[in-house]
């Protein structure tokens, strides 16, 4: 099923959207998207949106099994508080990504912005996966509680500036995050430490790597040919102390 | 006669939305266009403000300082006439063509003048003997009318430039300055969120100075700071809203302290300390050296800003990037916006597309000899 977007005011489309979705629709092609906020959220069925043109922010907020497949960039707070699902995006993407999302995945090809994967969390099978496979701004994994965020630094659009940014990993104190090809650790958060990876540990990580080489039809074996580095929290309460002392 | 603070407030946290781009070849684009970028961003405002900054808009009237004001009061409009008459050659008045819309409801009077101050005893006293300059000068007239004429206001100052600003959304402010009518080859808009101070006319964003303008998406929060170090050069805060103080301090640091924008933009969102230390011995000093003279320059809080002149466009972000700013290329233009999407409704196929780091200026100059 088609939607033209095309100057259609975001209340409306989102109106057509869940009326589609309502209505038992499977696939949904949205075209000419331009700015059009909150597409996908808190939708609840097993549904595949394609997203022709720049979706505006907040795209699959709250949202619970569909999947989102963007043809072009995406903007801030993608997959805001999501729960399960899947947003593709075949661009970069901006800040406040995956923020307190708790389940599903979402896989930018590109630069992603500041504050990643601010705040994902997991619960027993709920484990969010984020995959950015260009560079990342400022506070990647900041206040990171849960899930899996997963940098490459290699599809980018921006070759002179560095891999990642400063303050990397601030207040992180669950989850792991795995980097490609090491991290510099002048910029590294106090809150976290550099590990290799375990053989499981590999093994998980190449499970989410194919599935992102499938979506962007990567080499896969190009992404795995460098060393990938995992940073863990060194502690499940980083600010236990910062005011006082805790009791014990 | 001093005026009497009508707020109490001191300064305005928002979302708001911005855009803005150059011509780096001087092209003249229509109104038109930065009306439908700013558009598209319709609600990150709230319809209680809403402007446009626009470049080479008066080539006929290049030469002459172009005063846009803003009358509350025919009052106010009769003192400043006198005022102006007094201190300034009037070489043309008018005025600002409007159009009456239902969307602005009792909007005040736009008038503009296209003035070069008299050769007076002041002026000469002023030029000669206490080294100012004649922009100098006009700065000084500029905040004299502002403070001290209760209920006008001036709303830009610069020459073949223009600001334009009020209180709705920014494509009814568009719709009633007629900007359609005007053509220019740097633009910028601002759509208003405001939260602390009061959505008023003289409160809509951009915030100018002689051709500086500026618009502006977050909070000052070193509003007070920033407002008394300015005090000190001589400028006075009558705005009621953050985004003035950048306007000033622009001015101070590049026009009057010789700075370039690339240093200016450092005094403004400089490294934290903890940065300076890891870079090397040549940046460390200077930027040191920075932030200790311009400590009180320091903005602090989250922005976005795009601030325009004649010569060029520069769009710059908070240290650690709380607002979102997005830039692109295409051939001789360069596009700055809250959104990509704001960018792509204007300029569909960029040539590139990115957003830039915390404190990190993207500049965007015209090219030598443009004009």
């Amino acid at each position: 099923m088609k939607i033209d977007a095309q100057g259609v005011y975001y209340r409306d489309l989102n109106t057509k959207i869940r009326e589609a979705v309502a209505g038992g629709a499977d696939k949904i092609d949205l075209v000419n998207v331009n700015g059009q906020y909150f597409i996908g959220d808190g939708i609840n069925k097993p549904v595949t949106i394609t997203v022709n043109g720049v979706p505006g922010n907040d795209l699959g907020a709250f949202m619970n099994g569909a999947t989102i497949i963007v043809r072009d960039n995406g903007q801030d707070n993608i997959g805001n508080t999501m729960n399960a699902g899947k947003v593709v995006v075949h661009g970069h993407a901006g800040d406040v990504l995956g923020y307190g999302m708790r389940g599903g995945r979402i896989h930018i090809l590109k630069d992603v912005g500041y504050r990643v994967g601010i705040h994902m969390k997991s619960y027993q099978d709920n484990k969010p996966v984020l995959v950015a496979g260009g560079k990342a701004g400022d506070f990647f994994g900041e206040y990171m509680a849960g899930g899996v965020l997963v940098l490459l630094g290699m599809f980018t659009d921006a070759p002179e500036k560095s891999k990642h940014g400063f303050r990397f990993g601030t207040g992180m104190h669950g989850g792991v995050i795995y980097v490609r090809g090491g991290v510099d650790e002048a910029k590294l958060s106090t809150e976290v430490g550099v590990f290799d990876l375990t053989p499981e540990d590999r093994q998980e990580l190449e499970g989410y790597l194919q599935e992102f080489s499938k979506d962007f039809k990567l080499d896969f074996k190009e992404i795995m040919r460098e060393k990938f580095v995992k940073i863990l929290p060194k502690s499940k309460r980083p600010y236990g102390n910062m005011y006082c002392a805790m009791p014990r | 006669m001093k005026k009497k603070p009508t707020h109490i407030f001191q300064k305005d946290i928002s979302n708001c939305g911005l855009t803005g781009f150059i011509s780096k070849t001087g092209k003249l684009v229509e109104g038109e266009v930065i009306i439908k970028s700013i558009s598209l961003m319709h609600d990150r405002g709230n319809g209680l403000g809403g402007g446009f900054a626009a470049y080479g808009i008066y080539p006929e009237y290049k030469e002459f300082f172009a005063f846009h004001l803003m009358y509350e009061s025919g009052m106010a409009l009769q003192l400043t006439e006198e005022y102006l008459e007094e201190h300034f050659f009037v070489e043309q008045q008018e005025d600002i063509p409007t159009r009456r819309i239902a969307a602005i409801a009792n909007p005040p009077v736009f008038k503009r003048y296209f003035v070069k101050p008299l050769e007076t005893a002041d002026y000469k006293e002023a030029v000669e003997f206490q080294n100012m300059t004649v922009e100098d000068v006009i700065v000084g007239h500029v905040m004299r009318i502002n403070n001290e004429i209760e209920g006008a206001f001036v709303v830009s100052s610069g020459k073949n430039m223009g600001a334009f600003k009020g209180v709705g959304y920014p494509e009814e402010i568009a719709d009633f300055f007629r900007l359609e009518e005007y053509k220019g080859y740097i633009w910028t808009a601002h759509n208003r969120f405001p939260t602390n101070t009061p959505g008023w006319w003289g409160g809509a964003h951009p915030f100018t100075l002689l051709d500086w303008s500026i618009v502006h998406n977050g909070e000052i929060s070193s509003y007070g700071i920033n407002k008394r170090y300015l005090e000190m050069y001589g400028y006075l805060c009558t705005m009621l809203t953050d985004t003035e103080v950048v306007a000033y301090m622009l001015d101070l640091l590049i026009r009057k302290h010789g700075l370039t924008p690339e240093l200016a933009s450092m005094a403004l969102a400089a490294p934290f300390w903890d940065m300076i230390d890891t870079l090397p011995e040549d940046e460390r000093q200077l930027l040191t050296a920075i932030r200790q003279v311009y400590g009180s320059g320091l903005l602090n809080g989250p922005f976005a800003i795009l601030f325009a002149s004649n010569e060029g466009l520069i769009g710059l972000n908070d240290r650690v990037k709380l607002r979102p700013l997005v830039c692109a290329t295409k051939d001789d233009f360069v596009y700055m916006a809250s959104e990509e999407a704001a960018i792509r409704e204007i300029c569909p196929a960029p040539d590139h597309v990115w957003s830039p780091r915390g404190g990190e200026p993207v500049i965007a100059k015209l090219n030598p000899g443009v004009f």
